[in-house]
């Protein structure tokens, strides 16, 4: 563990959809300048943590501090400001339809920056430039492939300059080759910007490249977390069935039918 | 006529049921014996679910006798398991022969692990139905809350308004509707003239056509058939589009981008109906009346001056204000209707389509409700 100051903090998280409970008080410490992964099996509750901490979801319990701020109680204004400072790539880019890919970029720096046209048309080229995205400004997000949607999705999420980069499921739905070299772009934008990295994803041979961190969730609570190595080294079950590629969800289990009924097993056998 | 072929191929035992002597009223026993396999299977199931016990009891399977099962026979004792399940009734098994618990042990099944969901009684579905009916209610309110203060605040702070965004709705909202609502209130017009010139012609009294269409036209059937194309046209598309942008995560997007919804989107949807839907109105009003003037003209020879002064006369300035005014109620009735259907959305795809439809239905009814509400106030309160 290094001795930096933590970035984000969670605390005890609780989220329910009706009577159904979500996350079940998750805590999660992540370190200035680090790639962390949060993974788990699907129902396991990993993107509920993330829209948990971006607000986009109702907290029921526990506390989020981001960037030294304690998020809850905070104004919608502060809110606001601080959320300036963070970028999110969604699932599938979520750029906006009726936008090009140069507008989409520009919106967040029109919103909060005071900036010359000229200035912001600039920017936004080098943000494309930096995604390898730069013959697709005039086109439309449905004129994009998944890959380029992800990357022009990426491209927005830099736009200012953000401290703290979250993915969701940045690799998901992607061929190997188009998912490694979103790897290699995460893995060189922050090292070249700086920037703590929080990913939420399943995908092992992603995990495997990029991650120097992971927290483990499944059925609501924390299974593991720590430094990729020394979480892999501890010898929990469900973190070496992970990496075995041997996921079950969380709702469901598999088991004989003579378990089922509770039979005992029988000794010896035929 | 011959030997039951199955019986005399097979070598195997029949399966047959017998009931033990019941000990409680909520727990059975039923021996097994013989093989329970394909051919068995459907008797057993059936056997089997005429006995199951009712909530909360038990059903001891004696399978001390059952020397094989195949494959089919497991199934049915895991879908019985389930069924049983459900229902809160526990299956045990009991006396199984270690040829059976082989087979048993080998085929894996999956299953849920949250405890079977409690059918909920007449009463409980009752308040469950009425709760999320006021929770609806009270989620709207929130969202027209926000949306109407954020129309007032950009009504007064015209620079947080976002301008380029509401003229290119309200021409969309106009370019789309005006054909339509055009037509449809020109031949409204036109048959309200005719069927009341049928009526009036028999008491001379035909240059009545003109007050009468006028007054139908501006009072009632302009504003109620413009809202109610409007909510077809621009109200499903407010939905589909709102329910798009949520799917694809775009509403999340803003919301971290710091980009308010409402300013950015509801408000100038809002605004934008509101000014549109009272200009086609007028549009209505007119076209209606240009219906019943023409059969005036063509069907009872009534002079055109005439029919126009009798229409002038009709009409008192009342009329058009809460004409208009009826508009601009539908009108946010329709818009905030088509965003809190959008906003709602949940899951994938083709929730959008649904959303859209509930959209239609619910705005068209608000309309309606609305419509009756306003002619009690206006025309038997206010006399």
């Amino acid at each position: 563990m290094t001795d930096a100051p933590a970035i984000l903090e969670v605390r005890g998280m609780i989220v329910r959809y009706g009577a159904k409970t979500i996350l079940d008080g998750v805590d999660m410490t992540v370190q200035q300048g680090e790639i962390r992964v949060i993974l788990g099996g699907s129902g396991s509750g990993k993107s509920t943590l993330l829209k948990g901490i971006l607000g986009l979801t109702d907290v029921v319990g526990g506390k989020a501090t981001m960037l030294g701020q304690e998020l809850t109680g905070l104004s919608e204004k502060a809110r606001g400001l601080l959320m300036q400072r963070i970028g999110v790539l969604f699932q599938n880019g979520a750029l906006f339809g009726s936008l090009t890919v140069g507008e989409n970029i520009a919106l967040p720096l029109r919103e909060h920056r005071k900036l010359p046209e000229g200035a912001i048309a600039e920017l936004v080229r080098m943000k494309l430039a930096q995604v390898d995205l730069g013959h697709a400004e005039n086109l439309y997000p449905s004129e994009l492939s998944g890959g380029m949607r992800k990357r022009a999705g990426l491209a927005r999420a830099l736009a200012l300059d953000p401290e703290i980069l979250f993915c969701d499921e940045p690799s998901a739905g992607l061929d190997p080759l188009t998912s490694a070299e979103m790897d290699n772009l995460i893995l060189t934008l922050r090292d070249r910007l700086k920037m703590t990295v929080v990913i939420v994803t399943h995908e092992l041979a992603s995990i495997e490249a990029i991650a120097d961190s992971l927290i483990m969730v499944g059925g609501g609570k924390v299974i593991a977390e720590g430094p990729m190595a020394e979480v892999r080294g501890r010898g929990i079950v469900a973190v070496d069935e992970f990496f075995a590629r041997k996921t079950k969800t969380a709702a469901k289990q598999e088991m004989s039918v003579a378990d089922l009924f509770g039979l005992t097993p029988a000794k010896g056998g035929a | 006529m011959g030997v039951p072929t199955t019986a005399a191929k097979s070598t195997l035992p029949q399966l047959t049921l017998t009931d033990a002597p019941h000990t409680s009223v909520r727990e059975r026993t039923l021996a097994l014996a013989g093989v329970l396999d394909a051919r068995g299977a459907a008797v057993f199931a059936a056997g089997v679910r005429k006995r199951l016990p009712s909530k909360k009891g038990k059903l001891v399977l004696d399978l001390s006798a059952l020397t094989a099962i195949d494959s089919a026979g497991t199934a049915t004792l895991v879908d019985l398991w389930r069924t049983g399940h459900r229902r809160g009734v526990k299956i045990e098994l009991a006396g199984v022969q270690p040829a059976v618990q082989k087979e048993l042990e080998q085929f894996r099944v999956t299953v849920e692990l949250p405890p079977p969901a409690t059918i909920p009684g007449f009463f409980e579905s009752l308040g469950e139905t009425a709760w999320s009916a006021v929770t609806a209610l009270g989620n709207f309110m929130v969202l027209a809350a926000d949306v109407t203060i954020g129309g007032i605040q950009a009504f007064f702070t015209p620079g947080r308004m976002r301008w380029a965004t509401y003229f290119r709705e309200a021409s969309l909202m106009g370019s789309q509707a005006f054909g339509i609502v055009g037509l449809i209130t020109f031949l409204i017009g036109l048959t309200l003239a005719f069927q009341s010139a049928y009526q009036l012609r028999q008491f001379g009294a035909a240059i009545y056509v003109a007050s009468l269409t006028a007054i139908s036209m501006v009072r009632e059937m302009g504003p109620l058939i413009t809202a109610i194309l409007v909510a077809g046209r621009s109200g499903s598309s407010i939905t589909s589009e709102v329910a798009t942008m949520k799917v694809g995560e775009e509403i999340d997007a803003m919301q971290v981008m710091g980009i308010p919804f409402v300013d950015f989107i509801a408000v100038p949807k809002v605004l934008a109906m509101i000014t549109m839907v009272p200009l086609l109105t007028m549009l209505a009003d007119l076209l209606g009346i240009l219906g019943g003037w023409l059969v005036g003209m063509i069907y009872l020879d009534i002079a055109p001056k005439p029919y126009l002064q009798k229409t002038i006369d009709a009409l008192v300035t009342k009329d058009l204000v809460t004409g208009l005014f009826k508009s601009v109620v539908f009108a946010w009735g329709i818009a905030l209707i088509g965003l809190y259907h959008g906003i709602g959305v949940r899951g994938g795809a083709q929730e959008v389509g649904k959303a859209t439809t509930a959209s239609v239905v619910s705005a068209i009814f608000f309309i309606i409700v609305a419509d009756s509400i306003f002619s009690i106030i206006f025309y038997v309160v206010m006399g």
